[in-house]
Order: structure tokens, then C-alpha cells, then sequence
């Protein structure tokens, strides 16, 4: 009897991770079914095609577009891993108070809504003189993504033993060359992490590129979004599907990548 | 020594880009155009317009969490019951959707639900008669559930998983039947999951001004629509940064909330 009734609670655990699977992911594959529809209709399945791809790909706006997220995305983190790194080495060694005031300062950006960060920052440009362009997003970019750097190494950082650093430096090792020899080689796990998060967080954004870039300049996210507002073109299916898988690997790398084993 | 040098980049930028613009926000709300003190810009939110939006914002989102929290909570246990560890890959694919770019989720569903979109185009082969979908509060409601329930499933998980089973066992030897375990001791150990994810929720909902925009059409706005466009078409900066300290005060009561029953950030996402 008891078997009878787990077995009908297992079944409707499974049925509902189930249902919630396919409304997470029906949307998702419909746009990837439709970036191979011959046809231009949503409904009607017209055979299966690549040209929405060649046309994308041929298309000057959307491959620009392409090539600024990926550039801004790869200088972001970048910028973002130096300088978040290095606070994040001096954080973990400071004393509770002034430590509590950075990590809430961290925190800011990761808390608050993107569009008052967005409108934030333009202003900010504004103010400063500086024009709205390709500077200003990357400047955008590097300070949402130094918080989740900070994040990623600070546990890392707290593992790493102290002595050690100490120890090389007795030895006569240069601060510089006992970090890198010593404390580096531990921490890289979390630098490489918070590179991979920050490079994704970059290529996802929209709302506050939208607020920061000038006219003229478009990330893939602000082209699709002034695309979608004229109609939706089967192009833009799929480069939505080229998205959606690139950061479907990048996630499963920084997820799954096989673990060193020390 | 040099470790004070190292937080020397990141102390300049976080004042630069961080701190001064949010001033600048206070600054610009509380000023007018000539730069003289002013509070216009923040009760300007009682006009009928604005408050509208606002009420509306609130009310939407509030749904809209109300339902993810309805949705997560049941996933959540589900997921503790299978006994999977935390970074395993079913509950990768439940928190996947988070990391995707939410423009494209949002037009997702924009596809699905238009006048002749996927959902109409169903109902016609069935001879159905075809819905009023897009363009409705519901379908607001729908993109924001959407976009947003991994934000709340993932808290909740995290919680949930490092209640002891023995804890739940005791509680059952004791003749505890399944509400009182899910009442007693599922509920109150999991609050700062909770909270931390009403707030990744609400937060975000509150805020949107795409999801109203692809999914609402051009009648339906909320409060982040307004602000958005004065910062982009109206051009009053100085009533957008009034609005925006206005949904700011929202933002602080959520921040508060966290700090209140998550204190040791047991159930932040990161």
C-alpha cells in the first residue's frame, strides 16, 4: 500500500518538474524551431532552411553589433578581473569596519534596479563630459560586472593559507613574485569564474547599455530590441538561437568544467 | 602597506561610477530645471498619470510574485526530495533561463502570444476561435513569471537543502503528519529564501519597462515605462530622477527586508 502511494507522489514530483520544464523552455525552443522555418509565417512549417542564418550573417548592422558586444563583453571583464581582483586581495585583508563598507558598496550595484544604474551612469557621463558612445558602455559594463568578480574570488582568497605567502616572502621572494608564484595559482579558480560571469552578465545586458550607449553604436541587445519594435524578422530568431547556445556552453564550462584535483 | 594600494583602483571607480551617480540621481529629483530646490519632481508621482502607472507597477508585480513564489516553493521541495546535490545539472537547467538575455525571453513570448502568433495560429488549425492575448495585463504578468522564477526558485532551493533531514524525520516520529512539517519547519527555516527571492522578484518586476513594452504594446505602462521615457523621448531629467527616487524608496524597503531575515545571506543567489 505505502509502495502504491510513493509511487503516485514520485509521479507527480515528476510531473511537475516536468511542466515547469516546459514552460521554462517551450518559448525558448519554438524561437530556435522557427530560425529554420522556410517560411516567413510563425505557423506554418514552410521546410527547413539556414538562409535566416546567412541572412544574418551577411547583414553589416547585426555583425557591428556583434562585434561590439563581444569586444565590450571581452574588455569588461578583463578591466573588470584586474580590478576587482586586487580589491578583492585587499578587502580580505582589512578589519571588519572599512571591510563592511566595501562589501556593501559591492553590493550597489548588484542590489539595485538596472535602470536606475543605467540612468545613473548617464547621468554621470553627462556630467563629466563625457560622450555617450562605445567608452561609456564599456565604463558601464566594467562597473556591474566588478562586484561578481569580487564575489567569486573573496571566497577563494579566504582559503588560501597565509603562512605560505609569508613564507615565500622570508625566503626573499618580492611581494609581486610571491603572489604570483603562491597566492595566484589558488585563487584562479574564482578569477576564471568571475571572468566567465562577468563576460556573460556583459552579453546579456540591455537596460543599462540602453541607457548608456550613444546613438549610432548597438550591442546585439539593443539592436534586437529596436528590431522587435518594427516586427519581429526571422533573423532575429536566429541570432536569438546563436545567443542562446553560446551561453548555454559558456554556463556549462564554468558549471561543469572538470575540477582539478589537487 | 601595498594592500592599501591595490583597493586604490576600485575605491576610484566605485566613487566615480557608483556613489556620484546615484548623488547625481538625488541631486537631479530634488532639483528643477534652473537648479534650485525643489520637491515637484517627487510628488508629481500623485498625478493621475503617474500614480496610475505606479499602482499599476505595484499591483503587477505583486501578482506576478505572488505566483512565482506559488510556482518555486513546490519546485524547490521537489528538488530537495530528489536528493539532488547543489550544482547538479537538473537543478542547472531549472536555473539556466536565468542567465539568458531577457530581451530574448521577452520576445519568446511575444511570439507566442501575438494576433497571429504560435498560441493563435493552434487555435485556428483546431477551429478554435483565436484569443486577445498580447497587449493585456495578464500578458505582463505571464512575461514577468517568466523571466523571473528562476530568481525565486534558486533562493528557496539553496535554503531547503541544508535543512537536515533528521530534523524533518524527528519531527514525523513524532507523528507529525505532512502540513504540520510543511508548516512547522519547512516554512519557518526557509523564510530568508523567501524574502531574498520575493525581492530578486519584486524588485526587477517593479522596474521592467521591456517586458510592458513587447508584451503590454504602447497602452499599457508602468511605472518604469514612464521613467524610461523621460530619460529617452521627454527629456525631463529632472522628473525622471524625481520618479526614479520614488521606486528607489521600493528598492530600499526590499534591501531592508534582506538585511532583516537574511542576515548571514543564506539565501542570496550568488
Amino acid at each position: 500500500m505505502s509502495k502504491k502511494i510513493d509511487f503516485i507522489k514520485r509521479f507527480f514530483q515528476d510531473f511537475y518538474l516536468v511542466i515547469i520544464l516546459i514552460f521554462l523552455y517551450a518559448p525558448i525552443a519554438t524561437m530556435t524551431v522557427l530560425s529554420f522555418n522556410n517560411s516567413k509565417s510563425r505557423t506554418q512549417w514552410g521546410g527547413f532552411t539556414l538562409k535566416w542564418y546567412t541572412q544574418m550573417f551577411s547583414s553589416d548592422t547585426i555583425m557591428t553589433a556583434l562585434y561590439n558586444t563581444l569586444l565590450i563583453a571581452f574588455l569588461s571583464s578583463l578591466i573588470a578581473v584586474i580590478i576587482g581582483t586586487a580589491a578583492a586581495i585587499a578587502i580580505n585583508g582589512m578589519k571588519r569596519v572599512p571591510r563592511t563598507i566595501f562589501m556593501g558598496i559591492t553590493n550597489i550595484p548588484m542590489l539595485n534596479a538596472d535602470i536606475v544604474t543605467g540612468i545613473s551612469l548617464m547621468l554621470a557621463f553627462i556630467a563629466f563630459g563625457i560622450s555617450l558612445g562605445f567608452k561609456t558602455i564599456l565604463i558601464a559594463h566594467i562597473t556591474f560586472n566588478i562586484p561578481y568578480v569580487i564575489l567569486s574570488v573573496m571566497p577563494k582568497l579566504k582559503q588560501t593559507d597565509k603562512s605560505t605567502y609569508e613564507a615565500a616572502l622570508d625566503l626573499g621572494a618580492t611581494p609581486v613574485y610571491a603572489f604570483f608564484k603562491v597566492i595566484f595559482p589558488d585563487i584562479l579558480p574564482g578569477v576564471l569564474s568571475g571572468f566567465l560571469m562577468s563576460f556573460t552578465m556583459s552579453l546579456d545586458d540591455f537596460i543599462i547599455t540602453h541607457f548608456t550607449r550613444g546613438a549610432g553604436i548597438n550591442t546585439l541587445s539593443t539592436l534586437i530590441y529596436s528590431e522587435v519594435r518594427r516586427g519581429i524578422k526571422p533573423s532575429m530568431y536566429a541570432l536569438s538561437t546563436i545567443i542562446f547556445f553560446t551561453v548555454l556552453v559558456l554556463l556549462l564550462i564554468t558549471n561543469f568544467a572538470p575540477k582539478k584535483k589537487i | 602597506m601595498n594592500k592599501k594600494l591595490l583597493s586604490g583602483p576600485y575605491t576610484l571607480w566605485m566613487i566615480g561610477f557608483t556613489i556620484i551617480p546615484l548623488a547625481l540621481i538625488v541631486y537631479y529629483g530634488l532639483t528643477d530645471r534652473s537648479g534650485a530646490f525643489t520637491l515637484a519632481n517627487i510628488i508629481a508621482i500623485t498625478t493621475a498619470e503617474h500614480s496610475k502607472a505606479l499602482w499599476l507597477s505595484l499591483g503587477l508585480s505583486f501578482v506576478s510574485t505572488l505566483i512565482c513564489l506559488i510556482l518555486a516553493y513546490p519546485l524547490a521541495m521537489v528538488l530537495r526530495a530528489k536528493g539532488v546535490g547543489q550544482g547538479s545539472f537538473i537543478v542547472f537547467i531549472f536555473i539556466l533561463p536565468m542567465w539568458m538575455n531577457f530581451l530574448l525571453r521577452t520576445l519568446a513570448w511575444q511570439t507566442l502570444l501575438e494576433k497571429n502568433g504560435v498560441i493563435n495560429g493552434i487555435l485556428t488549425t483546431l477551429h478554435l476561435p483565436t484569443q486577445n492575448l498580447i497587449n493585456t495585463p495578464g500578458a505582463i504578468v505571464l512575461g514577468m513569471v517568466y523571466n523571473f522564477l528562476p530568481f525565486m526558485v534558486l533562493p528557496i532551493y539553496n535554503v531547503l537543502v541544508k535543512i537536515d533531514d533528521n530534523v524533518i524525520n524527528a519531527a514525523k516520529d513524532l507523528g507529525a503528519n505532512f502540513t504540520q512539517v510543511l508548516l512547522r519547519i519547512l516554512l519557518p527555516l526557509s523564510v530568508p529564501g523567501i524574502v531574498s527571492g520575493i525581492t530578486m522578484v519584486f524588485v526587477p518586476a517593479l522596474t521592467t519597462f521591456v517586458i510592458s513594452n513587447l508584451l503590454g504594446g504602447s497602452k499599457i505602462l508602468l511605472i518604469g515605462n514612464v521613467i524610461e521615457q523621460e530619460f529617452t523621448k521627454g527629456s525631463n531629467w529632472n522628473l525622471g530622477s524625481g520618479l526614479s527616487l520614488v521606486l528607489m524608496f521600493f528598492i530600499l524597503i526590499s534591501m531592508a527586508l534582506i538585511a532583516k531575515y537574511d542576515k548571514n545571506g543564506e539565501g542570496s543567489t550568488f
